[in-house]
């Protein structure tokens, strides 16, 4: 919901900086979001000063070198490091991505991390995403069939329509689309997002679904589906290089084809 | 839908669908789509009068083409800019009573102020 004044707690003050150790030849600065909700205090900035000589390249590797040699009390959420298991998305440089495969050098000058926008911040780094998963579950991202399963084998399907799925089931809901986009960031108690409407699409296209009217039923709603407006924001911050805008453009053009 | 103790699912299903909006989206690409001859028939009418005068004004007006035409233009315009203005107010107004009042105002201000329009016209191309 669009709100002109800011909430308790918005304004991001001024934090500590921590210095590279003596001696450091290559030193890249992190400018760092931290935040405690339950201690009533305002958010601040800490600032790193790493030693890149000796941490690995990407901006993920920088934060685990962070809590590990330098400030144990930095939060993040990270699992795979390679770009599979979504954890680790945040708003790295101004733009949602993956820390694990963005690289320190990808970005000049101070590395501005922050946790994914316009969610409710857990601790640091990390967002709260029940929201984002229960619209993900909202969209049933499930085979749903009246058909029973053959036996003896799998349901069938041409090589054609299985590459219908290509491009929508590698999202790994990392929520960098979702939180990248305006409309969800204004209506998004309503607005199902770029993620779970690109799921849904998944199974709306796929071959062996039989419950793709109800699908598109439950699609059919001026907050759910059509606050997209389709601003682009969702495939330019998908690091996985998945494009929900289409998806969601897809799911209009078949809106309007079961009715013309 | 604020109730903490609501599930996170329950919230997240809310009203459920309210069968309607594709409608909306496609009258709305439609009457854009009505609206690119009807605004370049009106910009290159208003270029080729002989002048800017009230009388040659009335009698381009007066023509049943143009007469037609401009009652087209103004129900593209005036449904266009309600439909559109009606995502807006969706958009940017979050309180839901001044939402609602703000969507019926702009309907019924557009249905006022084309009607007011198409009369002004009729008037016209019948004798003023």
């Amino acid at each position: 919901m669009a709100e002109f004044t800011l909430p308790a707690n918005s304004q991001v003050m001024e934090g500590s900086t921590f210095d590279a150790p003596a001696g450091a030849k290559k030193v890249r600065t992190f400018r760092v979001y931290r935040y405690d909700p339950s201690t009533g205090n305002n958010p601040y900035l800490d600032t790193y000063h790493l030693d890149i000589d000796n941490c690995g390249p990407m901006v993920l590797d920088a934060l685990i070198k962070i809590k590990n040699e330098v400030d144990p009390t930095l939060n993040f959420r990270r699992s795979c490091r390679e770009g599979i298991c979504g954890s680790c998305a945040m708003n790295i440089g101004g733009s949602n991505t993956l820390a694990c495969t963005v690289g320190i050098d990808d970005f000049d000058g101070e590395i501005a991390i922050y946790p994914l926008p316009h969610q409710p911040v857990v601790r640091d780094l990390i967002s709260d995403l029940t929201q984002f998963y229960a619209q993900y579950a909202s969209v049933k991202p499930w085979l749903q069939t009246d058909t029973p399963a053959p036996t003896g084998r799998e349901r069938l399907q041409s090589k054609e329509d299985r590459a219908k799925l290509d491009g929508l089931y590698e999202c790994i809901l990392c929520a960098c689309c979702s939180t990248s986009c305006p409309s969800y960031w204004w209506n998004s108690d309503r607005y199902l997002g770029p993620a779970a409407l690109l799921n849904s699409y998944r199974w709306i296209v796929d071959s062996r679904d039989e419950s793709t009217g109800e699908r598109l039923d439950d699609l059919e709603d001026p907050f759910k589906l059509y606050r997209c407006h389709t601003i682009m924001n969702c495939t330019t911050a998908c690091p996985k290089g998945l494009n929900p805008a289409k998806a969601i453009a897809e799911i209009k053009k078949t809106m309007v084809m079961r009715q013309v | 839908m604020s109730n903490e103790m609501h599930t996170p699912l329950k919230r997240a299903k809310g009203w459920g669908s309210a069968k309607s909006g594709t409608h909306h989206f496609w009258v709305q690409r439609l009457s854009a789509l009505a609206l690119i001859p009807l605004s370049l028939w009106f910009c290159f009418g208003i270029a080729s009068l002989p002048s800017l005068g009230y009388a040659d004004f009335i009698a381009w007006m007066q023509t049943p083409y143009s007469a037609i035409m401009m009652i087209m233009t103004l129900i593209a315009v005036f449904y266009h800019y309600a439909l559109g203005l009606q995502v807006i107010i969706e958009d940017y107004v979050s309180d839901h009573a001044i939402r609602t009042v703000a969507i019926v105002a702009t309907y019924f201000f557009c249905i006022i102020v084309a009607i007011t329009g198409i009369f002004s016209v009729l008037h016209i191309a019948f004798g003023a």
